[in-house]
């Protein structure tokens, strides 16, 4: 029997999709948003027309919503939280059912958390700070093509941080000339090298070409080091029938690696190409270029927290996190949080890393954390105490930039990295004798003292934008 | 280490992975990564192979892996008595994590002359 009757006009938010006594459920997919609303407008009000927008609500009723049962599909939001530190937002908690999103879709939960509602006039600011995904939708997607253990059993790497540079200069070199500076930096001692994300396929460096001289480069240096090498193949391109065609051409050269940009290519053509890695037995470095457009106002946008946990359900076996040490921007509890979210299986709420929902990924392979941007030898102590081995710590102007040139350069970093995971084996603290590790490492390899040497100045001390919130 | 010339010349060296770009480690030094590999719960096991064959995937088992042995000398020992029955073989030692289902950690420990 029918209980509604249809009731035309406009109703508060606040009437239906603010409900402060709702229990979450273990299949609601959670969001946190950092909410600043215009001025007089309530708390409820806002936070009700964000659960509201973001869901099924719009501004008026409409008698065709009596059709359906809105309680099964409405999103709700359920807590309020002040921010610390800050009076003019909030935290506003919203659950949304399961059934609203298609199955392995980021695209699909992403138009809807940060669709129209972000250009919402009762807002003057709005910022995703995290999705807690219910396990039963971290089942509907593939996620990594490889992930971390099957890098490492491929590539024979064990017990220490994965070493790689990208290839300097970024824009301008031959292919001939490009894999030149790959084969230099692989038998020096990197295990892998990198296309700089604006290396697609430009008049002065066809892609076939690149490929075809680093293939050559990647063979020689394995050859004669007698390590397993890889340099990541930028398969990002104009359409996905090109971004496909590159792909395959990298696997019949017998490559081990591509790569991908996340966000410029989008999560369509990501989630495309990762399911191809998986089908093809390929690893995926994942670069993020226009990750700061979208994650470094504090008070708006989306955190990259988030993007994080996006690209891993999307699929990439190594994401950019920044360096918390080098050029880039980078807090560090906050970096240590979606570094974990990359890496376990399980992650706790933690606020003080921003991390505010449990996460579990169930069996989804984890991802390489990349630290890249502005690092040289003297950073290598704080990196792997930061990051741990499961990441790829990469030296760009830090191996290219050595006065011996790139296999010298690759050589010294080398050293540093196994001096560094020697000495944190045996019990010492890296950060605390970083000068002591690395001065008796640079004993033994004239490399390491003369880069310590060209480096020693070079710090990027300025204050981190974008802070966590405490009080 | 014979690869490096304060001139500037940089020639490529034959390296076999982690701990390749340093020094040969002392007995004490091997001691402590043997050490390390047992506190963190793994399982020690060895593998040896003649150098020729050293980008194989698969080595030869030295036995099985040592499963529940903590007692560091036992591993030493083991690895010694490898070395002895195949002393122009490069000898490893790996560290099996049960958990990632993967090695936490593998280095050379004695290398063949091949």
């Amino acid at each position: 029997m029918s209980v509604k009757t249809y009731d035309a006009g406009v109703k508060e938010y606040r009437a239906m999709y603010w409900t402060p006594d709702y229990v979450p459920l273990d299949t609601d997919l959670l969001a946190c948003f950092k909410c600043t609303g215009q001025p007089g407008v309530p708390r409820e009000e806002v936070a009700a027309a964000v659960a509201a927008e973001s869901s099924t609500g719009t501004w008026s009723t409409v008698w065709s919503e009596l059709l359906t049962d809105l309680e099964f599909y409405k999103g709700r939001a359920y807590r309020i939280e002040d921010v610390p530190g800050d009076k003019e937002s909030f935290y506003a908690f919203i659950a949304y059912p399961i059934d609203l999103f298609e199955e392995g879709s980021v695209v699909n939960v992403l138009t809807s958390l940060v669709g129209n509602v972000f250009g919402f006039k009762a807002l003057r600011h709005l910022r995703l700070e995290d999705i807690r995904f219910p396990i039963a939708y971290v089942k509907t997607c593939m996620g990594p093509p490889s992930g971390i253990q099957v890098e490492r059993d491929k590539l024979n790497k064990y017990g220490r941080p994965l070493l790689g540079a990208t290839i300097k200069p970024k824009l301008g070199l031959s292919a001939k000339n490009y894999g030149r500076a790959v084969y230099e930096c692989l038998r020096g001692g990197l295990d892998l090298t990198k296309d700089d994300e604006n290396v697609n396929s430009q008049p002065f460096m066809r892609w076939q070409n690149r490929f075809e001289f680093v293939a050559e480069a990647v063979s020689a240096a394995q050859a004669e080091t007698g390590e397993r090498k890889g340099h990541y193949l930028n398969v990002t391109a104009a359409d996905p029938e090109q971004m496909y065609e590159r792909a395959e051409f990298a696997k019949e050269l017998g490559q081990p690696i591509i790569m991908h940009d996340f966000l410029t290519g989008g999560f369509t053509a990501n989630t495309g190409l990762a399911k191809w890695c998986r089908k093809n037995g390929m690893l995926l470095h994942i670069h993020r270029a226009m990750h700061a457009v979208i994650d470094r106002h504090p008070k708006h946008g989306i955190h990259f927290r988030v993007l994080a946990k996006c690209l891993r359900l999307s699929g990439g076996d190594h994401l950019h996190t920044g360096t918390v040490v080098g050029k880039l921007e980078g807090d560090r509890g906050s970096t240590l949080g979606f570094v974990d979210l990359l890496r376990e299986s399980f992650i706790p709420e933690d606020r003080a890393r921003g991390i505010f929902f449990d996460q579990d990924w169930g069996s989804m392979p984890g991802v390489f954390a990349v630290a890249s941007g502005g690092i040289h030898v003297w950073h290598m102590p704080a990196l792997v105490t930061i990051f741990g081995d499961d990441s790829v710590l990469q030296f760009g102007g830090g191996t290219q930039g050595h006065p011996w040139g790139n296999a010298a350069g690759a050589a010294a970093n080398r050293v540093a990295l196994e001096a560094c995971v020697k000495a944190r084996n045996e019990g010492r603290e890296l950060e605390k004798e970083a000068r002591e590790i690395m001065t008796g490492a640079a004993k033994h390899s004239p490399e390491l003292a003369i880069a310590m040497e060209t480096w020693k100045e070079i710090k990027f001390e300025f204050e981190t934008v974008d802070k966590l919130d405490v009080g | 280490m014979p690869f490096q010339s304060t001139t500037g010349d940089y020639q490529t060296k034959r390296t076999l992975e982690t701990f390749g770009f340093l020094p040969p480690m002392t007995q004490e030094e091997i001691f402590d990564q043997i050490a390390y590999i047992i506190a963190q719960g793994w399982t020690p096991g060895i593998e040896h192979i003649h150098p020729s064959k050293a980008m194989n995937h698969y080595w030869t088992m030295w036995k099985l892996p040592f499963f529940g042995v903590t007692d560091l000398a036992q591993v030493v020992s083991e690895l010694e008595a490898c070395h002895r029955s195949y002393p122009d073989h490069h000898v490893r030692v790996t560290g099996y994590d049960n958990y990632t289902q993967s090695q936490g950690s593998c280095f050379v420990v004695f290398e063949g002359r091949g």
